[in-house]
């Protein structure tokens, strides 16, 4: 089952293509890393997919839907650089306030339910601007599982993050992974995402330059990939 | 070919234009009650109506441009505006010396004067969004929604400045085009239009292929520091 | 339904936001007025010369303070990239937007009745015989304001200087709805009744707001998203 289709994807900042031709597709229940060095487009692919811009040319289904589609962004879920939660608010208030957005059943058990499997319980009333900076990293995840989504999209999920942080997202990412989740993750943290990801493309000058599954030998030497892949 | 097409209209425009003026100033007698100063109008209504034209072709080559997302539709509008633009400052200096002339001030608060000088402030800022905007295509996006707004805009300003100015009684004259004017004296006023359209259409196409080489040389700017 | 409900819930996150740090609030109420002082050293704020021209000092204050907070509007969202948070979510940009002005509107209203009373006590002005009349003007305006100015602070939201651009970009295009406003605000402030030709002044705030509304609603998503 194809959870996400790329068909000949580009993207042109005025003459400049960022994205040439990118095609492949992503099957449900699995987890992509996408790789490439900075610049190479990672961020760009993933902000078309999350229907944050738009491609030049060529076409995005995911579940069968187009990606800016209301009902497929109800599934999709996006981490980004930024933590996407706002400092004003109190942790309760953010995630009440994505719960609407997302126009969940019963907003507060869900925040509820989400401050208690990040640790944020104790601390719900407190307002992020307060918190320190791990505390705001749980608290986006919180906000991005928020929905159960079933496409996680996640640019560079593992570099900001403490520890506890990472913890807490690798054990989401698992358990969204066994219920049957996708997740697409841009990263050059090869270690922690190779251990994860089931599957892995990489990306190149804006060219897809490699896609297959993750082998054993790229876990054992994650500069593997760019070696034989990737630009000298 | 495009340089063809350039040289040809700007001929084109260049002879109607001589022959405009020799009409203009050696054919046309003076008007009874205004004298020579009346010959800028001449000027004064072509640029106008051609200038506001522009600017509504533009509204739709942006439109075009948000259906199909061609950078080139983008361009166009851009350089239409420009001319438009200047054009339309045409339209408001010609003005100002008309109203210098017969009623002795410079700015007479003339409600079709202020509907273009909001007009050229709203464009002003039109080309200052386009400086501040990197990305080619959502310089192009935030134009196109720039444009659309301002030509609906303009002409709520015009009709609302009419019915402004007319409650405040000032020194508002009624200068009509066509109904008080003698048939010989209508037909330069016609011709002229003509000819600054000419003109205004080869000024587009040279700004335009000034814009494709600037783009180019951009894009040339992108590949080298990209890589 | 759940398509104004998701607007609230924008609409109160910002206004829950705003009354918290008070950002544009304070700014824009001290702002309206050290220009209802300033205008006092313009004129004779005694002479009887000031009822004319008081509809149109009190909507340059307002206009003046509402950028303040339409500048904010859409910056607020750029701290920890909650936009992206808010456009991959199931809102959509109309939406987004619809909670933005509402947000907006409530908050300028605010700085507006704040101002109200002290030009009233500055100025010497009675406009207590046609108060409801001068709140729906007021309504009306501030309405087109708020539409315009918002659909302009998520234009340049992430444009090199933003806070000179919008100001710019949104005065020459508020011109019909404060031209309005201050035709209306006049007449009804200087205690007279609205005469027949003032009528048609309502119909432009009317059809400015209209217009604009809706034109805002169909553009956003492409000021948005692309």
């Amino acid at each position: 089952m194809t959870a996400v289709a790329i068909e000949d994807v580009w993207k042109y900042y005025g003459d400049y293509p960022a994205l040439q031709k990118i095609t492949f597709n992503v099957d449900r229940g699995t987890c992509l890393a996408l790789l490439g060095r900075n610049g190479a487009g990672k961020t760009t692919l993933l902000r078309i997919l999350a229907g944050l811009s738009r491609s030049s040319k060529g076409r995005i289904t995911i579940f069968d839907q187009d990606a800016r589609a209301e009902s497929t962004r109800r599934q999709i879920s996006v981490l980004g650089h930024g933590i996407g939660v706002y400092e004003e608010l109190s942790a309760m208030e953010n995630l009440l306030l994505f719960a609407r957005l997302y126009s969940l059943k019963d907003p507060h058990k869900v925040a509820m339910e989400w401050l208690e499997r990040t640790g944020l319980a104790r601390v719900r009333d407190g307002k992020v601007r307060e918190f320190s900076r791990g505390m705001r990293q749980r608290l986006a995840v919180a906000r991005a599982f928020l929905h159960h989504p079933s496409l996680l999209l996640l640019d560079e999920p593992f570099t900001a993050l403490d520890d506890r942080a990472i913890k807490v997202l690798q054990d989401l990412m698992k358990s969204a992974l066994a219920e049957g989740g996708t997740i697409i993750m841009s990263t050059h943290q090869l270690r922690e995402a190779l251990e994860l990801a089931t599957d892995v493309a990489l990306i190149n000058r804006g060219r897809l330059a490699y896609r297959g599954q993750r082998t054993r030998e790229m876990l054992e030497d994650p500069g593997w990939l760019y070696r034989h892949y990737g630009e000298a | 070919m495009r340089t063809k097409l350039i040289v040809l209209l700007s001929a084109l425009a260049g002879g109607l234009l001589i022959w405009n003026l020799h009409t203009i100033f050696l054919r046309v007698p003076d008007e009874a009650s205004q004298g020579a100063v009346f010959r800028v109008f001449y000027f004064h209504f072509p640029s106008a109506v051609t200038s506001f034209t522009l600017f509504f072709v533009a509204m739709f080559s942006a439109l075009v441009y948000l259906r199909t997302r061609d950078l080139r539709f983008d361009a166009a509008a851009a350089a239409i505006n420009e001319v438009a633009f200047a054009f339309a400052t045409i339209t408001l200096i010609t003005g100002m010396i008309w109203g210098r002339i017969i009623w002795g001030i410079w700015w007479a608060w003339d409600p079709r004067i202020t509907s273009y000088f909001i007009c050229l402030l709203m464009y002003f800022g039109y080309f200052m969004m386009r400086r501040a905007v990197d990305e080619p295509h959502r310089r192009a996006r935030l134009s196109a929604v720039l444009s659309i707004l301002a030509s609906v805009d303009i002409v709520i300003v015009w009709k609302s400045i009419e019915w402004f100015r007319t409650q405040h009684p000032g020194p508002v004259l009624e200068i009509r085009g066509g109904g008080g004017m003698a048939p010989g004296m209508e037909a330069p006023l016609f011709w002229n239009c003509v000819a600054l359209l000419l003109l205004e259409t080869s000024l587009v196409l040279v700004r335009m292929r000034q814009q494709s080489i600037q783009g180019e040389i951009e894009s040339l700017r992108r590949y080298v520091h990209a890589f | 339904m759940s398509f104004l409900r998701q607007a609230w819930a924008v609409a109160a996150k910002d206004l829950r936001s705003e009354i918290r740090s008070k950002e544009s609030i304070n700014a824009s109420v001290a702002f309206a007025l050290v220009i209802l002082l300033l205008f006092s050293f313009a004129f004779d704020p005694t002479s009887d010369q000031v009822r004319e021209i008081a509809g149109g000092l009190l909507w340059l204050v307002f206009a003046f303070a509402g950028t303040l907070i339409l500048n904010r509007s859409f910056a607020r969202e750029l701290v920890n990239d909650c936009l992206d948070a808010l456009l991959a979510s199931p809102v959509s940009g109309a939406q987004l937007f619809l909670g933005k002005v509402i947000a907006n509107f409530l908050i300028l209203l605010a700085v507006e009745l704040a101002c109200l009373p002290v030009f009233t006590i500055f100025y010497n002005v009675h406009w207590t015989q046609s108060i409801w009349l001068l709140f729906v003007v007021m309504l009306l305006g501030n309405w087109g304001l708020t539409v315009i100015g918002t659909l302009f602070s998520a234009m340049t939201v992430n444009l090199r200087l933003r806070e000179l651009m919008l100001p710019m970009l949104v005065y020459p295009m508020m011109i019909p709805a404060l031209m309005g406003a201050i035709q209306l605000s006049s007449v009804l402030v200087s205690g007279e009744p609205l005469a027949a030709d003032n009528q048609i002044w309502f119909r432009v705030l009317v059809a400015f707001d209209v217009i604009f509304t809706l034109l805002s609603l169909a553009l956003v998503e492409t000021v948005l998203v692309g």
